[in-house]
């Protein structure tokens, strides 16, 4: 069907309405790395508007926001637990900080998995992120 | 493609004084693409009398296309004359599952105490195909499924044979994973199947009233199936899966509410009868 446009895997359509319901900040991302999808939580976490956000790379994201572990470290895409879940295909949890677009700094609790579908294909990753201490709401 | 309807009640079986002309068989559709063996959507109740049709024709070879494996869609199968005849020879798809092989699945209803024989003692010659995601060929025509939101392991079908298509989903809530006014296309359940169709066969089993008490159920109000019909750009729909509470008079203003919210001319919007003729 080479005249029908891109169509997102089931996986992730489910996953979508299901975030967009949720009141906590909720990313998904294609097995490439690209943003997919954020809610409006996590807009409000980012600082940033899922429209303007929407196509860029979990690459973009940390050249932009140079995410840091709790002793200020800064963090390869491999140590992050989005990272590690997208390369590795695996849970992973963490905690860390990063500067939002409005210049906040934001220390965070991250919780990601893969999404497999019916045929057990890598679809995508979902990170599931909580704002810890001062920022949570 | 010429075709026939042979089913389109949903969930059950419901026969009655009140539904003559749309029937109370379950999903069977027959499709006759053009230089291809015949193409069998789904194996409700309303195989069994094409069962006996294709007996009679003495077609051997048959490809049965299952959207799922609630029991709506695949009871008739152990009723379906040709499987109890050691020359055919039949090919099912279905959707995948992580946990067992589709072969595995059906022979779950096709075994006691649901059903007196088992699978393996079936004579005909089955093969089973994974359609989760696939595109493939068959003499002319061609066969793509997708994934479709509904409860379980469900799939669309689209079938093109000469320049035609008709795309089928017969247990479909899209609604439920997307705004089908807004969202870009991409994120709409059933869009890739359904896009352009010449026919789409569509789940309408309720009105928007029933709807709101059945939200999660897998199956669409009047409203989304125009709503999606519209999105889709689709030529002409053919509305399916009648619930087993409506009478015919009920799906008749069904019918015409899809045709006001859709807002194109009436003949472009039918309810499937049973025996009703599909040409595409």
């Amino acid at each position: 069907m080479e005249r029908v446009p891109e169509q997102r895997n089931l996986v992730l359509i489910l996953a979508r309405a299901f975030a967009a319901q949720l009141a906590t900040a909720v990313f998904l991302l294609d097995p490439e790395g690209t943003i997919i999808y954020y809610n409006e939580a996590g807009e409000r976490l980012t600082g940033r508007p899922f429209i303007e956000g929407a196509g860029s790379t979990l690459e973009d994201w940390m050249m932009r926001r140079r995410p840091r572990d709790e002793e200020g470290h800064e963090l390869p895409i491999q140590e992050l637990p989005l990272g590690k879940t997208m390369l590795k295909r695996e849970p992973a949890h963490g905690i860390i900080r990063f500067q939002t677009e409005d210049g906040v700094d934001r220390r965070i609790e991250t919780a990601s998995f893969p999404l497999f579908a019916h045929t057990e294909d890598f679809v995508g990753t979902i990170s599931i992120v909580w704002p810890i201490e001062e920022d949570r709401p | 493609m010429k075709g026939r309807v042979w089913g389109s009640r949903g969930s059950i079986a419901s026969p009655g004084p009140d539904r003559k002309r749309y029937g109370g068989n379950t999903s069977c559709i027959e499709l006759r693409p053009p230089g291809c063996d015949v193409v069998i959507l789904d194996a409700g109740t309303g195989i069994r009398e094409l069962g006996v049709r294709l007996v009679r024709e003495g077609a051997e070879r048959m490809f049965l296309l299952l959207t799922h494996l609630h029991v709506d869609h695949l009871e008739g199968l152990g009723m379906f004359e040709p499987i109890w005849r050691e020359q055919t020879e039949l090919h099912i798809w279905g959707p995948a599952s992580p946990v067992a092989s589709l072969e595995q699945r059906i022979a779950k209803y096709f075994s006691p105490p649901l059903f007196p024989v088992h699978l393996s003692e079936v004579p005909a010659t089955i093969e089973y195909h994974d359609a989760s995601e696939s595109e493939w060929q068959i003499d002319g025509a061609r066969f793509y499924s997708n994934a479709i939101i509904h409860p379980g392991p469900t799939v669309g079908y689209r079938i093109e044979s000469r320049g035609r298509s008709l795309a089928y989903l017969t247990d479909h809530e899209p609604a439920l994973g997307a705004d089908l006014d807004r969202d870009p296309s991409a994120w709409i359940s059933g869009f890739a199947i359904a896009h352009g169709a010449d026919l789409l066969v569509h789940d309408c089993q309720y009105t928007p009233q029933e709807y709101a008490h059945r939200l999660g159920f897998g199956h669409s109000s009047t409203e989304h199936v125009a709503r999606f019909a519209r999105a889709t750009e689709v030529d002409r729909l053919l509305l399916s899966h009648h619930d087993p509470m409506h009478s015919d008079d009920q799906i008749d203003a069904m019918r015409d509410d899809v045709v006001a919210r859709w807002g194109v001319d009436g003949d472009r919007c039918t309810a499937a009868a049973e025996g009703s003729e599909i040409v595409v």
